[in-house]
């Protein structure tokens, strides 16, 4: 770049684009170039495709050829009660979620890393971990299965007690409730990995300084465990917050029905029934794109926070 | 090393030792309590909490298996698995490799390029109405293409490769070796450890996913098990979302029996690889975790 402006009249075009590097380099080039293909077709390409949330979309039109209509489908997202109700649902969720799936994982590492068995440590981290593998349709299988009220193993044990078996999926009292633990129960083991790691990280020397001192084991956790965790900690809660407004859309689909939609439908769920149940195309796409800004402000946002915090950004 | 075992040490191993049995119950007992339904037999009652199959018998698994949209959906899950985690390695690689090198011209601009692919997409009605216009709608290709390349994937691949040292690189190329060879011969032998683990990342991506085939296949002979399966059992949930109490006992039982095999059916590849799927997916998070 620098000798270019010094040599201006020998650059051409095909310099100045490097091009002759990629000439150079050919075998990487050719490799690289199905890969632009597939990122220019499957990723950029269903961007132009947002111009739809500004357009009424008809099929006979297609994507260019509908009516504009400016940005209708925006105002119909803040008039609409049901996409307030949505969003309030999405934010509260994920909410109950952070506060009960961010902490713990820590205590369950932190306690994993206290057994002093080895054997009973490794049997208890690969049953842990089990859950993580399966896919909500599986687990929204086994959980319809385990909370049924006419036949599920819960209900059969409120009945034995005397009391009315309660339909978990099924009641709206209920059901963020299920949403909460059931996530927390997938979760749990597979998120406390990171942790691990830190925990293994930590000086040996700490605990030996620690026990000098007489600090049981407790007073090591405290002192000296948790304060080494802290950079951890910190940068996953600063993610975490970032994707407040993310739903998990496997896990609620899998789960809810018509009942609960009042406290259980999310943007996710309900952006796929509007988009592709109801063929509302337009106002689909506002929602899927309001989501997408959000979304990407908060990435923006925790990244640079996490930066100025240390060096561990996600680039 | 010395060490003296207050009271309170044991008070708090004993606990913790006691909280970890709890929750190794907590997660399994959901799916030893299918497994105990999948195996009992139809005329037996199984309302209950028992893990035990009552009155055992496999009449149910027989009875999932003669279903031939199960056979159908495991067999094109299966040759999907297969083909669409082959896709994403070889995605992967050819898109870390060059952006691994720091002579490959414009490397951050294209780097940026697709990272930002992570964050910004055009969400599902364009990315439907692409799939439709390139006219893979019920074609297995609709599950594998969109999906070709994992960014994430791709980033872990690409840090692996600049860590591997220069010299590996310049010693083949001394010996008249091109890029290509270079990494057919020395960079992928070397790096078979994290190919392992994205093959594997991408195997239990595939057999779990379900979405794309939920909205881009109708027909039935090119259906994925997840979502035969997904049929068989929600189709109860929606008789079960009558609230009238009178209904509980009306169902015929060996339903719920027929649908926990249909569960245990799709789980079990994914139990039976468990154990070594393990130990490749936390090596991968570590790795992931350590330069991402």
């Amino acid at each position: 770049m620098k000798a270019g402006v010094k040599e201006k009249p020998k650059t051409t075009l095909y310099k100045r684009l490097s091009l002759d590097k990629y000439v150079k380099h050919k075998y990487l080039t050719l490799m690289f170039i199905p890969v632009i293909i597939y990122y220019a077709v499957f990723a950029y390409a269903p961007m132009y495709g947002i111009i739809i949330a500004f357009k009424d979309y008809s099929f006979a039109k297609g994507i260019w050829g509908s009516d504009w209509v400016g940005m209708d489908n925006f105002v119909r997202i803040f008039e609409g009660r049901s996409f307030f109700q949505v969003f309030w649902n999405t934010i509260i969720i994920s909410f109950y979620k952070l506060i009960t799936g961010f902490p713990a994982p820590i205590f369950f590492a932190i306690l994993l890393n206290e057994l002093r068995c080895t054997w009973f440590k490794k049997s208890v981290q690969t049953i842990s971990y089990l859950p993580y593998f399966l896919s909500w349709v599986v687990l929204g299988g086994i959980f319809i299965q385990i909370l049924s009220p006419s036949s599920g193993p819960i209900s059969y044990i409120f009945k034995m007690l005397g009391k009315q078996p309660i339909y978990f999926l099924g009641d709206v009292k209920w059901f963020r409730s299920v949403l909460v633990v059931t996530s927390l129960w997938k979760g749990v083991g597979w998120g406390s990995i990171i942790y691990l790691a830190a925990i293994a990280g930590i000086d040996t020397q700490l605990y030996e300084a620690a026990t000098m001192d007489g600090a049981g084991k407790l007073k090591q956790i405290i002192y000296v465990t948790l304060p080494s965790l802290v950079p951890v900690i910190t940068i996953m809660f600063i993610f975490a917050m970032g994707g407040i407004i993310n739903d998990d859309f496997d896990q609620i689909f899998n789960l809810y029905n018509e009942a609960v939609y009042s406290v259980g439908d999310v943007i996710s769920t309900y952006n796929y029934r509007i988009g592709l149940i109801s063929n509302e195309y337009g106002y689909s796409t506002a929602v899927g794109l309001f989501k997408t800004v959000i979304s990407f402000v908060l990435i923006i946002l925790t990244n640079y926070i996490a930066k100025r915090y240390n060096e561990y950004g996600i680039w | 090393m010395f060490k003296r075992r207050t009271v309170g040490d044991v008070t708090f191993e004993t606990v913790s030792v006691i909280f970890m049995i709890f929750f190794c119950i907590t997660t399994l007992y959901p799916f030893l309590y299918l497994v105990g339904l999948s195996l009992s037999s139809a005329d037996a009652s199984t309302i209950g909490y028992s893990i035990l199959p009552q009155g055992f018998s496999l009449e149910n698994y027989a009875k999932v298996l003669e279903n031939s949209d199960i056979g159908v959906g495991f067999k094109n899950a299966i040759i999907k698995t297969i083909i669409g985690s082959a896709v994403n390695v070889v995605g992967a690689i050819i898109a870390a490799y060059p952006l691994s090198k720091k002579y490959f011209p414009h490397r951050s601009m294209w780097t940026g390029l697709i990272v930002f692919t992570m964050f910004f997409s055009g969400g599902l009605v364009p990315s439907y109405l692409l799939v439709k216009r390139l006219g893979l709608l019920e074609s297995m290709w609709a599950l594998i293409l969109p999906g070709a390349i994992s960014t994430y994937n791709m980033i872990i691949m690409r840090n692996f490769f600049m860590s591997l040292p220069e010299s590996l690189e310049e010693a083949a190329k001394i010996d008249g070796a091109n890029d290509f060879v270079v990494l057919i011969k020395v960079v992928i032998p070397t790096s078979m450890a994290i190919i392992a683990t994205i093959t594997l990342w991408s195997l239990v991506g595939h057999w779990n996913s379900w979405f794309d085939a939920l909205i881009y296949i109708t027909n039935p002979d090119k259906q994925l098990l997840q979502i035969v399966m997904r049929r068989i059992v929600l189709e109860g949930t929606v008789q079960m979302l009558n609230p009238n109490a009178a209904d509980y006992t009306s169902k015929p039982v060996n339903s719920e029996n027929i649908k926990a095999a249909t569960i245990m059916i799709t789980t079990l590849p994914i139990i039976a690889v468990y154990p070594f799927l393990q130990k490749y997916f936390v090596k991968g998070v570590m790795i992931g975790s350590l330069k991402g």
